[in-house]
């Protein structure tokens, strides 16, 4: 299939978004000044003002001359291309592909696109109407080369839509300023008398390209379709990516729901048929009034199981504000793995670590309580207590180490240990008794001391020598002294878990 | 007559039992978990899995002691490749020690929800989830309704399911084949050797359903459980009437 571009072209972007804000400066001549050297220039005129013939680059001063009651708007640097930038989104529901075509217009790659509008004028009648119902003049046009597009929207008199293979018949006619070509050689050009492209055509290439350089070259064969060229889309392509787009605009849980089944299910029967699943997905709404919402869920695991995605999105729908109405649901993989298929298992017997079955509870856990809530620990090579364990990162990582099991640790470990009093007899020796919360524990049987040095490279701080101890009711504790007996800190004893 | 009376009534129990929640062991001979006499205080005299065991804590140390003795039997329901889910709000288990009770630490997914509504939602969850091994949830109240739906989710999945409720306000029935409570023990060490010996817990079951409640003082050593000495099951109904 050919390609076919639209160009749109903001006549006055600056102006009327002056306007759809101020509604008061509609009949009113304005403009936009922006101070440059101590001048104050127009930026932009309204359309009222361009009919007295105040344009762009006038210092203030001058224009006042020409209409005393000229209203005054302070221009922000970079407006336009916020603009730009925010009206190229808007577009993405006309196409994937939107572009910026600085300083005023759009790029669209509108390829296979215009026929879910009915052909390519009444896809063009959209745009214009809707963007004259938001208060934006537009003009388009719509070619089989860029070129051409933007040459038509800005200088066609008859027509937009140019059809497939007519460049060069639509572009004869146009002056060589439609080419896109720097301010000199457009000067140059009609010193030399050249108004229209038609001589351009049948000129020498070598005397042009000697003449006026290599753009006014690649201008040409960009618009007749000999060289390719490239949009810039705003937002990036991805490679997953389902859309919907809706008759009515939709508002009711329902109606969300169907269509999230209807993307889920296109999606997943592609990356199934590329051996793919994804890690995480994107479901987006798109309003009438031009916001976007959007919720995000991710998996343990590559997944294209339909019910179990869905079971996922559903729970976040209730986050989705339909407002006014839904018109165009898209729904994106960003992050896409292999999924090869399983080995079936012959009899359904107790899971493993790589069962879906346990990747899909983990899924719909953290979907509700974070991935934060959720771990899973393998050793790590540290005899410090705290230090001994590390997060593991998905459910596949392997320790590389084994756990150490030579001494014996508690089964509930404080995270902070707490500061007990205690009555040691002997430096060394294990304590007497210690008091713990205002209970009195005589401690009968001990162990110890094990001592677990700090590692300096990573803390510093005080060793610890740890007593295994039982006192005479059978509770078992593990408490340390942090340092030397007799420190002048003097020695402080804590309670850091207790045993089975 | 009698006889025959006798023999509906044995008919009907076999009948009652399903319901309950004990389900006949599909194939295969039972799963023992070595607990030698406690085992035969329940019904068809075999450790019930695929049901819900209620564990009373009141003090850190009879936490701790139901923590050790609850990891003993889901290593026991691991075995070597099954999957263990912790669910509780703050996670004091300490992961390498699991190691001592015979669960691999890697292989426990620890959860920690923000309330207490969580952890039951993520228990059931859980529990629904055919294959896992064991769910062992810290959850201090919870109403017959609530413990009502974990033993339906159960009964589907053929998940045991460990409740853990540690200084619980309420003490009222709720659905679950046994209430146990584990207290620590003095360790012993042969030949008055000096030093703190392996884990003794003084295990009771307060209530088993359709079985004899009873106490008994089990050593946890070497890999398995070893039961020390039994008590009359008869002592222990003055002491159920007294924590009920």
């Amino acid at each position: 299939m050919g390609r076919r571009y639209v160009s749109i072209w903001f006549q006055h972007l600056i102006t009327d978004w002056c306007v759809i804000r101020r509604p008061a400066l509609r009949q009113v001549p304005f403009v936009m000044v922006t101070p440059i050297r101590g001048r104050r220039v127009v930026t932009a005129a309204s359309p009222p003002a361009q009919a007295e013939g105040i344009t762009d680059g006038m210092t203030l001063a001058d224009a006042r001359a020409l209409i005393p009651s000229l209203e005054v708007v302070d221009d922000k640097p970079g407006l336009a291309d916020r603009l730009l930038k925010a009206l190229a989104e808007w577009f993405v529901r006309y196409t994937p592909l939107a572009a910026i075509d600085a300083p005023d217009g759009l790029l669209l790659d509108a390829t296979g696109c215009a026929h879910l509008w009915n052909g390519d004028a009444a896809y063009l009648a959209d745009i214009e109407k809707r963007m004259a119902v938001a208060g934006y003049a537009v003009r388009t046009a719509m070619a089989d080369t860029i070129g051409v597009a933007w040459a038509v929207a800005r200088f066609g008199n008859e027509g937009s839509v140019i059809l497939s293979g007519e460049q060069i018949k639509t572009l004869v006619s146009l002056p060589p300023t439609a080419l896109r070509l720097e301010a000199d050689v457009q000067e140059r050009l009609r010193k030399l008398g050249i108004y229209r492209i038609e001589p351009l055509l049948s000129m020498p290439r070598a005397a042009l390209r000697r003449r006026f350089g290599q753009l006014l070259l690649d201008r040409l064969d960009q618009a007749t379709g000999h060289k390719e060229e490239f949009l810039e889309p705003v937002q990036p392509v991805l490679e997953w990516e389902e859309r919907l787009s809706c008759l009515e605009p939709i508002s009711t849980r329902t109606g969300i729901e169907i269509g999230l089944t209807r993307i889920l299910e296109t999606l997943c029967q592609k990356l199934q048929h590329a051996g793919k699943g994804l890690r995480k997905a994107e479901f987006q709404i798109y309003r009438i009034d031009g916001k976007v919402e959007s919720v995000e869920v991710g998996t343990n695991r590559p997944s294209h199981h339909v019910a179990h995605l869905f079971k996922l999105l559903e729970e976040k729908i209730v986050l989705l504000e339909p407002g006014p109405g839904i018109e165009l649901f898209v729904l994106q993989a960003p992050f896409v793995e292999e999924s090869l298929p399983q080995q079936e298992i012959l009899w359904e017997g107790t899971c493993h670590l790589e069962d879906t079955r346990l990747s899909e509870l983990l899924d719909r856990l953290m979907g509700k309580l974070g991935s934060e809530s959720i771990q899973r620990y393998l050793p790590a090579e540290h005899y410090w207590p705290e230090r001994s364990l590390k997060k593991a990162m998905n459910l596949n990582e392997c320790s590389e180490g084994e756990w150490m099991t030579g001494r014996t640790r508690p089964i509930h470990l404080l995270r902070t240990p707490e500061r007990i009093e205690v009555s040691a007899p002997i430096p060394d020796y294990p304590p007497m008794l210690f008091r713990y919360k205002g209970k009195l524990h005589r401690v009968k049987k001990a162990d110890g001391p094990e001592r677990i040095e700090p590692e300096w490279w990573l803390e510093k701080g005080r060793h610890r020598d740890y007593y295994t101890v039982e006192d005479e009711e059978g509770g078992r504790y593990w408490i340390f002294r942090a340092g030397h007996y007799g420190d002048d800190q003097g020695s402080r004893w804590f309670l850091h878990g207790w045993f089975a | 007559m009698p006889v025959t009376k006798h023999d509906i009534i044995q008919q009907l129990q076999r009948e009652i039992l399903p319901l309950e929640g004990y389900k006949p062991i599909a194939q295969g001979k039972p799963l023992s978990l070595g607990l030698g006499a406690i085992e035969a205080a329940f019904p068809n005299q075999c450790f019930p899995t695929g049901s819900m065991h209620e564990f009373l804590a009141m003090c850190p140390e009879e936490a701790a002691a139901t923590a050790g003795f609850t990891a003993a039997i889901a290593g026991k329901l691991m075995e070597k490749i099954g999957v263990c889910l912790w669910i509780g709000r703050k996670m004091e288990v300490f992961p390498r020690s699991l190691a001592e009770f015979g669960v691999g630490p890697e292989r426990v997914i620890f959860i920690t929800p923000n309330t207490e509504l969580q952890v039951a939602w993520a228990m059931e969850e859980a529990l629904k989830c055919e294959g896992l091994a064991a769910v062992v949830g810290h959850i201090r109240d919870i109403d017959l309704t609530a413990s009502r739906r974990l033993q339906l989710a159960v009964e589907q999945s053929r998940v045991t399911g460990f409740m853990l409720r540690y200084q619980p306000r309420q003490t009222g029935p709720i659905a679950a084949v046994a209430r146990w409570r584990i207290a620590p023990l003095p360790s012993r060490l042969e030949d008055g050797l000096p030093g703190v010996g392996f884990p003794r817990w003084q295990v009771e079951l307060q209530k088993v359903r359709n079985g004899r409640p009873g106490k008994w003082s089990l050593e946890w050593s070497a890999g398995k459980f070893h039961v020390l000495l039994q008590q009359a099951p008869t002592a222990t109904q003055e002491q159920k009437r007294k924590v009920v």
